[in-house]
């Protein structure tokens, strides 16, 4: 088990991400996870060994790098890579759960790979808002471990068992600072794509609903022309079709394997707010 | 995730590339990703171990060290490959976005003379031509920018690319000014200065690969110019051709509009 294994996780859910979900899973292997094993693991590697008190008592080394590194930076920003990378894997099991409900009732309940409606849609904002709090937590997390992001050089320290305030070196303090400054605006980074992905996806909805309303009001007084009664059901996410209003009565069916329809009504079937699962089914009929 | 990975990512761009941009991918990987990988990481390896000063007070040699090397040569020439292999990917995202319209048009019975399937699509190898030439020439660009930045920190860094075999060090708590002897000063510099002259080589590879850009378009303008003088009516009469056949496409669609797929 290595790193390798998170990267082939992630990049099956490339598939179903939408264009700024692929630029994000980029910057997360190119920018932060490329960047902590070719570099980042070897400046924190003797961190501990080269961590220097000016004071020969046993065990007050110990204790001052115990006290200032409760845990290793490095090791945190591990942490961080995993805990934000795993929220996308919900797409994945959202996705494998379709699959096998789809061989299950043999029909196939999803439109295509990477068209994002009902259901899964849900799932990818959940994911994506609990990435972002991930992201935040540790940026947070960070600044209060460390009293800030950057790394000083000398540390005072006063615990038992050293004898009097010691002063402490810590080793490759610059080189430590630049790192973690560059996994801070990475971490930004990856905030702000995450922010305007889920803006993106609320206005595309907000959109669609707003044109699904629009499209309801111009069929309902055409149709109130020609005397019918039109009721429509679509959920969030799930386009309406236009239908040819005739006067006696009118519209294909969409997704078989309905009866034909008896005379004066008919059946018009569209995607519901599960999106893969049934359809809703509308009706016009002659008033 | 290693060097291997980003060699999968960058390779994938190869396909698209000119002849120039396959030779500055080869030796970005032969003559530096591997020479850092195999070679100067070890030599490096125990850079601040064999980082000795003159003097017994605790902390001096770790802050000495801190002041003469404030970021390591190799994790420099790691950053340095990152940022110069990334803007190829500009390149991969757009011939993605590329195949992804073409695609969705095939779906869509728009480009089904042009491609018999769609794995057909994704064989195809685009041409650097339009929106594309742009993006490439961008990516060309800002690789330079990047090459030329890393070479100028290095050598505003190190005062220089030369590693001297001692350091005069007198920074608190050293108690006065203290002898610092790095590890294998020669070795590191002959490494330095293939690294540099490995970066000037894909510099220069970059600048020819935009001069053969800039002037392959210019050949084509002026070729198509050329043309259009030569031959006026048969211009004329194609445009012409192109504004009826795409009025026929969008009468056609718009028929087809509103019933069920």
């Amino acid at each position: 088990m290595s790193w390798m294994f998170l990267r082939d996780l992630l990049t099956g859910v490339n598939k179903y991400s939408t264009g700024i979900g692929r630029i994000w899973l980029a910057v997360v292997f190119i920018f932060r996870l490329l960047v902590y094993m070719v570099a980042a693991e070897h400046v924190w590697k003797d961190e501990q060994k080269e961590f220097e008190c000016n004071i020969k008592q046993p065990g007050c080394e110990n204790v001052c790098f115990d006290h200032f590194f409760p845990i290793s930076q490095v090791r945190l920003w591990a942490l961080q890579l995993i805990m934000v990378s795993m929220p996308s894997l919900l797409v994945v099991l959202h996705v494998a759960c379709c699959d096998s409900r789809e061989k299950r009732h043999r029909k196939k309940l999803y439109v295509s790979l990477g068209v994002m409606d009902g259901g899964l849609w849900y799932t990818y904002l959940i994911s994506l808002i609990v990435k972002t709090g991930f992201e935040i937590g540790f940026l947070v997390l960070f600044y209060k471990l460390y009293d800030g992001f950057s790394v000083p050089y000398l540390m005072k320290c006063d615990l038992k068992p050293c004898p009097n305030t010691v002063d402490c070196f810590i080793s490759k303090p610059t080189e430590k600072t630049i790192f973690i400054f560059f996994l801070v605006i990475t971490s930004c980074l990856c905030i702000v794509l995450n922010f305007i992905e889920l803006s993106f996806l609320v206005l595309k909805c907000l959109i669609k609903c707003y044109l699904q309303k629009h499209s309801k009001t111009l069929k309902s007084s055409v149709c109130e022309c020609h005397n019918l009664r039109y009721i429509e059901c679509g959920g969030i996410g799930a386009p309406p079709l236009l239908q040819n209003c005739h006067s006696d009565s009118a519209i294909s069916t969409l997704h078989t394997p309905e009866p034909p329809p008896s005379q004066g009504k008919t059946k018009l079937l569209c995607d519901s707010q599960e999106g893969w699962q049934g359809e809703s089914a509308s009706f016009l009929s002659k008033t | 995730m290693d060097w291997g990975t980003l060699h999968t990512f960058i390779g994938g761009v190869n396909k698209h590339s000119t002849s120039i941009g396959k030779v500055w991918i080869t030796v970005i990987f032969i003559f530096r990703v591997m020479i850092l990988v195999v070679a100067a990481q070890e030599v490096w390896g125990d850079e601040q171990e064999d980082f000795v000063c003159n003097t017994l007070q605790p902390g001096c040699k770790n802050v000495c060290y801190d002041h003469f090397f404030p970021v390591s040569h190799i994790r420099l020439w790691a950053l340095q490959l990152i940022f110069v292999s990334t803007p190829a990917l500009l390149v991969a995202m757009h011939v993605a976005y590329y195949r992804h319209e073409a695609a969705r048009k095939f779906r869509r019975g728009d480009k089904r003379n042009e491609f018999k399937d769609l794995e057909d699509i994704k064989k195809q190898r685009v041409r650097i031509e339009g929106s594309l030439w742009w993006t490439y020439t961008s990516s060309i660009f800002f690789r330079i920018i990047f090459e030329a930045s890393f070479m100028y920190v290095f050598y505003f860094l190190y005062n220089g690319y030369h590693l001297p075999w001692v350091l005069k060090c007198g920074i608190d708590p050293c108690p006065n000014l203290v002898d610092c002897f790095i590890s294998r000063p020669t070795e590191k510099t002959v490494f330095t200065i293939f690294m540099i002259s490995a970066s000037v080589i894909c510099m220069l590879l970059n600048v020819a690969e935009l001069c053969y850009l800039l002037l392959k378009v210019c050949f084509r303008r002026s070729k198509r110019a050329q043309t259009q003088r030569n031959h006026p009516n048969h211009a004329l009469k194609e445009s012409k051709q192109n504004e009826m056949n795409e009025l026929i496409s969008d009468s056609g669609q718009n028929a087809i509009t509103g019933f069920p797929s």
